[in-house]
């Protein structure tokens, strides 16, 4: 299958998945925005997502996509480094053009699964998981009541410190990992390079400020009705 | 009128593949700046074998960077600091006085170590067997104008051409990756109508050669480009890419 | 007068390679897979033949010195290649290539050999591009042309300022396919030590195989075959400073030399005129500037001999000198051809003016080369379009900015008209033995015109040994293939090995390097761009002397069985000793002036070369007669029956 025995092929695989978690963060982005506007709207997406079966099949698409990108990324970079050779260079200089985030896709990417641990706690498995296993108090508050569950882990402090930490790397992550995707599928060449370059950069932005946004404005917002943790 | 200059100079000392290597440090004392950095090695070498010691081992050939023989890594960079230049056009005018130079060969599963900074790059011949032509025979070909070639095609196959097959690609890259190698012959003979015939042939037949022979997976950071001494983009790998994936979906 | 049959076929000279193909023998399929050749090299010519060797199904065995075929120092040609395609309407026709081929050589080649070349020159573009070579082109998409010295025509094609190195790679992937399909085998990093002949039935001596060393292991091995093929390049580097790479040696021809094969003109070397000048006793090599900067430079040095002292003493810049005191030599000698005159006049005009005092450069032995004027015509973009990869280099090496001050210029040695002496099938004086490319005397004569030696590189390897080889080779089919473990090939390994240790065991103090530098000082000074009886007199004095200094001398470190790149040099440089003094015996006896061989005490009065043809228009074919022995001269003569042997104009 040359989706596992070819170089290209195991980059497409890595790209596939990367571009459809992109989506899937468009997505998340998108609903955690709702709950910027009303804490009820937010929590009716979250009812409406809950443990609905197609709600399920994409979750279990959605691990699908993780679990690959993850072994794939172990499994390319062990490859990597057996192909670098058993002798490392005494002197390393980094090439202007060579974007830091490159070098560094799995360190970033460990950084992200760290973050999206603690996000299960945080979050999952209090809401969707405690829906999936019909055990509804797992969490302060009830599994549909995601906004509550924003605004109390924001805030605190180090939470929200932690989630800024996490959404810089996976910002890192993804302007790399865009138009580092849409190379290897193939779709670029010396005018679409920089295109996608810029057009990753603004994505990227966009769609980690908008994370962003909801943790800091809940965070704010504990600090004006002097809540803490 | 360019001055003399004197550093350290730490170079890279292996006996064989599997021997142990380790770095020798020698003092070079004014050293005009017009010398290029392989006269400095041949300096060095007639002082060491003026003390009846055993030279050190470095390929080079044309001296002219289009041989593509040569192959030092120069403080972290393959074929030292300058862009868009092989080992043999690196001046010491370049460096300072004082400064500590470090060569290394090329670090590569795919380019075991022959000899101090020699090393085997046969590979490249192996992938270049593996598909790197247009299969014709000598003779019994149609006029060269037969078929026209619009010249912006004709001068990025010109682009991809370029490459020296010196194998600084593999060295800068983190992954020993072969790709920019590999995607610059593709590249070459797939924009040419003589070569697009079986293009989608080479493109698998090359890259499989490349995975085959050990060499890592592109991961597109781009270090192969910046550190090319022909300039070859990545371009060609996007092209490589698509070339292959539409070879296996074809299949 | 001796002669030496250099068969060349009979019939009109546009008929005699149809009429040789449509006669000569053939082998058929069957037969070819039974039969072995050896090709030593792999440039232009080696590679091209080992690969349409292989393509018709011999079996071929292909040797380099270098890591990968592609290394080979045809790799380094810059301007183009010749064609007699007229597809600039220019008036061209393979005639045309002919006639300047051989008036570019001063009336020294081959008519029949050089007609052939011009006829074959077309099929050599057509099978480079259908090689996949990307050859420059016009917006129509039709392939563009361009200017070279020696030819009022444009047939030069070209890959920007790297055509050798788009033809090689061609001829490489080529190669290549052929070792995938199994026609070809290749050795990298090994070098030819010797020639092996052994006797057939009726006694006749035939090439059957060579000894060569593994430069990774040091090991000396044996190969058999039914013939063996010489690609191995000219021996510039005999003056160690030429724009050859360091490897290209001549110790294959002179191999063939002693086991019996003539060496033919050794004294037709070329001074390519448009180098990057000597700066520095430490300088490994020269950089050529490709010739194609001559089609909009303009060569120049002051007319007064008060700023050529100014500017030699760094007192007076380039700039500052008004255009009414450029002295543009070449276009007041040569007012038709100006600028493009060929190599060989171009550099001996810059040594006249040098020589006069008028040279630049801190060491007075340099001259401009301008492109103020080309920038002011045409826009520095369009400059740099041309040539900027050029400036780019040029300024790399020299520090300093071609765009601003012009370039500085000086002759260097870069090619070698002479070599193994072949015959028309391009079989050496020895059976079985074929020379090709640069590595025979051929087709150049005593000069070589710019952009022909990629012309006749794959004209030899494509076009014209495939077929005469068959010639040969279709009366050894019965003949089996050979043991190495004959008794031809034991001595032949041991007088190797006998070489290696005499070498090894000299154990004195000085580097091969600094013995090649004396070398190269001796024959740059006394067998050079200009020659005299008494200089080359007391160039073979002086040689003597190098070749004791080497003999007695010479401290090689390490072992010789194992990677030892300073022995390599040694028995390289052991050849280029020997070469030396075959080409001073060569300059001595050629009592003329002709192409690249200037004997100053022939020219006439406006300083031009002056030949002799009533007693030296012939091929001075040289026959070992043992070490350290004057070797035997042989000539072959030159019959001009298609030309007007004239004296070269190119003034009107």
């Amino acid at each position: 299958m040359w989706l596992s025995n070819s170089s290209i092929g195991r980059k497409v695989v890595m790209s596939v998945t990367g571009i459809a978690l992109i989506l899937f963060l468009t997505f998340h982005m998108a609903m955690n925005l709702v709950a910027l506007f009303s804490g009820d709207a937010y929590n009716m997406i979250c009812a409406f997502l809950g443990a609905n079966w197609y709600a399920l099949v994409a979750c279990v698409g959605l691990a699908a996509l993780f679990v690959i990108h993850i072994i794939y990324a172990f499994w390319l970079t062990m490859q990597n480094r057996a192909a670098r050779g058993s002798e490392r260079y005494a002197v390393n200089a980094k090439p202007k053009n060579v974007e830091w985030a490159s070098q560094n896709m799995l360190v970033l990417g460990i950084i992200v699964i760290a973050g999206l641990a603690l996000h299960f706690a945080n979050f999952w498995y209090k809401m969707q998981f405690a829906e999936i296993i019909g055990v509804h108090d797992l969490g302060a508050f009830g599994p549909t009541d995601g906004a509550a569950y924003i605004q109390e882990t924001f805030a605190c402090p180090v939470f929200t410190v932690l989630y800024l930490i996490w959404l810089a790397a996976l910002w890192f992550h993804l302007t790399h990992g865009f138009w580092s995707a849409l190379q290897t599928l193939g779709w670029s060449n010396k005018i679409w390079f920089e295109r996608w370059k810029t057009i990753g950069n603004i994505y990227s932005t966009l769609v980690i400020l908008g994370f962003a946004a909801v943790v800091v404005v809940f965070f704010v917002k504990s600090l004006a009705c002097g809540g803490a943790c | 009128m360019d001055k003399n200059i004197s550093f350290t100079l730490k170079v890279w000392r292996q006996k064989g593949p599997k021997d142990k290597g380790h770095f020798d440090t020698f003092q070079m004392k004014d050293i005009p700046g017009d010398t290029s950095f392989l006269e400095m090695m041949d300096i060095l070498n007639e002082q060491l074998v003026n003390e009846g010691k055993e030279p050190v081992v470095f390929d080079h050939d044309c001296r002219e960077g289009i041989c593509g023989m040569c192959s030092m890594y120069i403080n972290g960079h393959p074929h030292g600091p300058a862009t868009g230049a092989t080992t043999c056009q690196i001046y010491i005018r370049r460096f300072n006085d004082g400064d500590t130079i470090t060569v290394e060969p090329w670090r590569s599963a795919g380019f075991p170590v022959i000899r101090d900074l020699m090393v085997d790059r046969g590979a490249y011949d192996k992938i270049m067997q593996a598909g790197g032509y247009v299969s014709i025979n000598t003779g019994g070909i149609p006029d060269a104008n037969a078929i026209p070639i619009p010249k912006p095609v004709a001068d990025e196959a010109m682009d991809a051409a370029a490459c020296i097959g010196c194998g600084a690609c593999v060295a800068a890259c983190k992954n020993g990756s072969a790709m920019l190698f590999v995607s610059a012959k593709v590249s070459q003979l797939a924009l040419l109508p003589q070569g697009k015939v079986e293009a989608a042939r080479r493109a698998k037949a090359m890259l499989s050669k490349m995975d085959e022979l050990g060499f890592g997976n592109c991961t597109n950071t781009r270090a192969c480009e910046a550190e090319c001494p022909k300039c070859v983009s990545i371009s060609n790998i996007a092209r490589l890419n698509r070339e292959f994936i539409a070879a296996k979906l074809k299949d | 007068m001796a002669n030496i049959d250099s068969k060349i076929p009979e019939g009109a000279l546009a008929e005699k390679w149809t009429n040789y193909k449509a006669h000569q023998k053939l082998v058929n399929p069957a037969n070819k897979r039974r039969l072995d050749i050896i090709v030593v090299g792999t440039g232009l010519a080696g590679a091209s033949a080992a690969a349409s060797l292989g393509a018709m199904g011999f079996k071929v065995l292909n040797f380099c010195i270098q890591d990968s075929p592609r290394r080979a120092h045809s790799i380094a040609a810059q301007g183009g290649i010749n064609a007699a395609k007229n597809y600039q309407n220019d008036g061209d026709s393979v005639y045309r290539l002919f006639y300047d081929t051989i008036k570019g050589g001063d009336y020294r080649a081959r008519e029949a050999n050089v007609y052939r070349l011009a006829e074959v020159s077309n099929a050599i573009i057509d099978q480079c591009v259908a090689q996949g070579v990307p050859f420059a082109r016009e917006y129509g998409g039709l392939l563009d042309n361009r200017s070279f010295g020696g030819a009022q025509v444009s047939r030069t094609f070209y890959a920007r300022g790297q055509t050798g190195q788009q033809l090689l790679l061609g001829a490489y992937s080529a190669l290549s396919r052929e070792v995938q399909r199994g026609n070809v085998k290749l050795y990298t990093r090994y070098e030819m030590l010797d020639v092996v002949l052994i006797k057939d039935n009726e006694g006749v001596e035939r090439a059957r195989g060579i000894i060569a060393r593994n430069l990774v292991t040091g090991k000396i091995e044996r190969f058999a075959a039914h013939a063996v093929v010489i690609g191995t390049g000219g021996y510039g580097n005999t003056y160690f400073l030429s724009t050859n790479a360091m490897a290209s040696n001549g110790s294959a021809a002179m191999q063939c030399y002693r086991k019996g094969a003539y060496f033919a003109n050794p004294c037709f070397a070329q001074i390519h005129p448009t180098c990057i000048p000597v700066h520095g006793d430490k300088q490994s090599k020269l950089t050529l500037m490709s010739e194609s900067l001559r089609n909009d430079g303009r060569i120049w040095v002051p007319k007064k001999l008060e700023d050529a002292k100014a500017l030699q003493a760094g007192k007076k810049k380039p700039t500052d000198i008004p255009d009414e005191d450029r002295d543009f030599y070449l276009e007041r000698r040569y007012p038709a051809f100006g600028n493009l005159v060929p190599r060989d006049v171009a550099s001996r005009a810059a040594k006249e003016r040098c020589d006069a005092g008028f040279g630049v450069n801190n060491t007075g032995l340099a001259v401009f080369l301008d492109f103020k004027y080309a920038i002011d015509r045409l826009g520095e973009d369009v400059v740099r379009a041309r040539y900027g990869n050029l400036f780019d280099m040029y300024e790399e090496i020299t520090d300093e900015n071609p765009y601003k001050t012009p370039m500085m210029i000086f002759p260097a040695i870069h090619y070698t008209m002479g070599g193994i002496w072949v015959d028309y099938e391009l079989m050496t004086s020895i059976k079985g033995l074929f020379a090709i490319g640069e590595a025979n005397f051929s087709d150049h004569g005593a000069n070589r015109l710019g952009a022909s030696a990629l012309m006749q590189g794959l004209a030899d390897g494509y076009f014209v040994l495939p077929y005469t080889i068959q010639n040969y080779l279709a009366d050894q089919i019965q003949v089996p293939r050979f043991s190495t473990d004959l008794p031809e090939f034991a001595a032949a390994e041991k007088a190797v090995n006998d070489k290696i240790q005499k070498l090894m065991s000299i154990k004195g103090k000085r580097s091969v390097d600094s013995i090649h530098k004396e070398l190269g000082h001796v024959m740059w000074d006394f067998v050079g761009m200009g020659r005299t009886k008494e200089s080359l007199t007391t160039a073979l004095a002086k040689l003597k002397e190098v070749r004791k200094a080497f003999w007695s001398d010479l401290r090689i470190p390490g072992d010789a069985n194992d990677l030892n790149v300073e022995l390599e040099k040694a028995i390289r440089l052991a050849d280029f000793i020997e070469i030396g003094e075959l080409m001073a015996y060569d300059a001595l006896n050629r009592e003329e002036s002709c192409g690249g061989h200037f004997r100053e005490e022939h020219q006439t009065p406006e300083g031009e070369a002056l030949r002799h043809d009533d007693k030296f228009s012939y091929v001075a074919c040289w026959k070992y007669t043992g070490e350290g022995k004057e070797p035997e001269l042989i000539k072959e003569d030159l019959n001009y029956q298609y030309i007007k042997v004239q004296t070269r104009n190119y003034k009107s």
